[in-house]
């Protein structure tokens, strides 16, 4: 959104194509449609205003329920929308695909009930739905945002379950000193954990060794160990989150070089400070090119648009660099706690490389066992493991395993390398194909 | 809208998914193995929120917006080619 004002502002003509319904992404999701009411939303939603009216311009033409699903070099885009496909050419693009929650295989994460946490997030954005009686479970900043939305919203979590122990957050400290040039976000971080002990709502730390069952009456029973003891909480909702990686579905697709970033534990793209990419004319903007938030990602796509008003003449080199020093100041800021973050709710050990008959692959029912079968009978890379076992090639594509399957081979002693993302990246219906003639291009 | 026949309502801009969760916390679909699944990201991307809208099947739920007069249709098992149903 931020990109796409910037280079409108700067005089070009921008086509925006959003999946969603709605502008606003994840984080400002829906905010024409609740215009204001749902306060327990924070005060920070309330900034997606400023971005989405930005959108408002004559020279960009907005689409939503636009989903791209090729992107070739030459920049042709190719898309989706209701039922129908179209090519775009532009000489420049940028990807600003965002993030998805990390994938949490545990025993019962298939159960209706079970949920990722950002789900319940989208819903009170979405339909206003307050989750009643939810256990919220797994670590990281959005855990607690939403716990302290639920409170406010009256309908506080059942309890609080987080998987990071005392010794990862003394582990983090020594990333304090940087993320205190964020002091202001350290200390909303704070006033939510505050929020969330005096509405008295329990929590367990150091969590592990996660199964969730279904009961005879329909909820959820959740055990957990927590303190050397097990402990067992029914509630009719499950909530998991282990922080958020970014979507590099479009970026791998389009043969961008991607690396491992361990601290993150996540693939990204490679970019440089602005953006760009090792495929001429693809900027990538925002958590897609790695975890940053939502501060990050608006300085970030103001970055791209000022390099792609360079690349087009638009605007001098000695002009783009004038410009950039208040959205690389404010990338700066918001980047100063993203290590002390990433240190103290990394991702448990458990949820990256799960055993036995837990489901890796929801969509073909693929369990950790029988990836590691896979590799014991010579499946070397994951793109062995996926022709040995079809893991990754339901409709998801392979967005709910590709992160366990690396974790399960590594665990094996296995060379994870990057996995291949091919188009189409999102299903595409044969005769939507059939019908895609060269005339339809716009 | 309908969902199996019942009526169900929804508010304007709510997506199918979010409409078939406030009605009811059952699973949206079964799998291949006859196992349920009810949507799980509500952000496109797990596709378990797999619902027949309007006699199409295979439509995520979450990036849909509920209209008036919409049928919605659980799916039970994978769709044919054809879309049809299994029965």
């Amino acid at each position: 959104m931020a990109a796409a004002s910037s280079a409108a502002r700067g005089g070009l003509r921008v086509l925006l194509l959003d999946e969603q319904p709605r502008a606003g992404g994840q984080i400002y999701r829906d905010f024409a449609l609740n215009a204001g009411r749902k306060a327990y939303l924070g005060k920070e939603y309330l900034a997606g205003r400023a971005l989405v009216d930005g959108l408002d311009v004559a020279n960009v033409r907005q689409e939503f329920g636009a989903s791209v699903w090729r992107l070739e070099p030459g920049s042709r885009v190719v898309w989706s929308q209701d039922g129908v496909s179209r090519v775009s050419t532009a000489p420049h693009v940028l990807l600003a695909g965002g993030a998805q929650e990390r994938p949490t295989p545990f025993p019962g994460w298939t159960l209706p009930g079970v949920m990722s946490a950002g789900a319940a997030q989208v819903l009170m954005k979405n339909a206003g739905l307050l989750p009643r009686d939810a256990v919220l479970a797994g670590s990281g900043p959005l855990l607690y945002l939403i716990a302290a939305q639920m409170i406010d919203a009256g309908a506080p979590p059942k309890a609080l379950v987080e998987t990071q122990s005392m010794r990862s957050l003394i582990g983090a400290s020594r990333h304090l000193p940087r993320a205190l040039l964020a002091a202001p976000t350290l200390i909303k971080g704070l006033g939510m954990i505050r929020k969330i002990k005096r509405a008295g709502v329990p929590r367990f730390t150091g969590a592990s060794g996660f199964v969730a069952t279904q009961t005879a009456t329909g909820d959820l029973s959740l055990s957990f160990n927590s303190a050397a003891r097990t402990r067992t909480l029914v509630t009719p909702l499950v909530l998991m989150h282990q922080g958020v990686v970014p979507s590099t579905h479009m970026s791998r697709a389009s043969g961008v070089k991607h690396v491992w970033n361990d601290v993150q534990k996540a693939y990204q793209p490679v970019t440089d400070q602005w953006g760009g990419t090792d495929v001429p004319g693809l900027h990538i903007a925002g958590d897609g090119a790695g975890i940053g938030g939502a501060d990050a990602a608006k300085a970030a796509g103001e970055l791209a648009a000022l390099n792609i008003l360079h690349r087009l003449d638009r605007l001098s080199e000695d002009k783009r660099n004038q410009r950039a020093a208040g959205p690389l100041a404010d990338l700066r800021q918001a980047m100063a706690i993203r290590p002390f973050l990433d240190a103290a709710y990394a991702p448990i050990p458990e949820l990256s490389d799960p055993v036995g008959d837990t489901i890796v692959c929801r969509c073909e029912e693929i369990s950790a066992e029988a990836i590691r079968t896979a590799h014991r009978s010579g499946a070397q890379g994951p793109r062995q493991v996926k022709t040995a076992t079809r893991a990754g090639m339901g409709p998801c594509q392979g967005r709910m395993c590709d992160l366990t399957v690396r974790g399960i081979l590594i665990s094996c002693g296995a060379e994870a390398t990057v996995p291949r993302a091919r188009t189409p990246i999102k299903p595409v219906k044969l005769g939507e194909l059939a019908a895609l003639a060269p005339s339809q291009e716009a | 809208m309908t969902l199996d026949g019942a009526p169900i309502e929804a508010l304007p801009g709510d997506t199918v998914a979010a409409a078939v969760l406030a009605h009811s916390g059952k699973a949206f679909r079964t799998t291949a193995h006859e196992t349920p699944r009810a949507a799980y990201c509500m952000m496109g991307v797990c596709f378990e929120c797999l619902l027949e809208i309007d006699g199409k099947a295979n439509v995520q739920g979450c990036m849909t917006v509920a209209e008036d007069g919409m049928v919605v249709r659980r799916q039970n098992g994978l769709r044919r080619l054809n879309g049809d149903t299994d029965e």
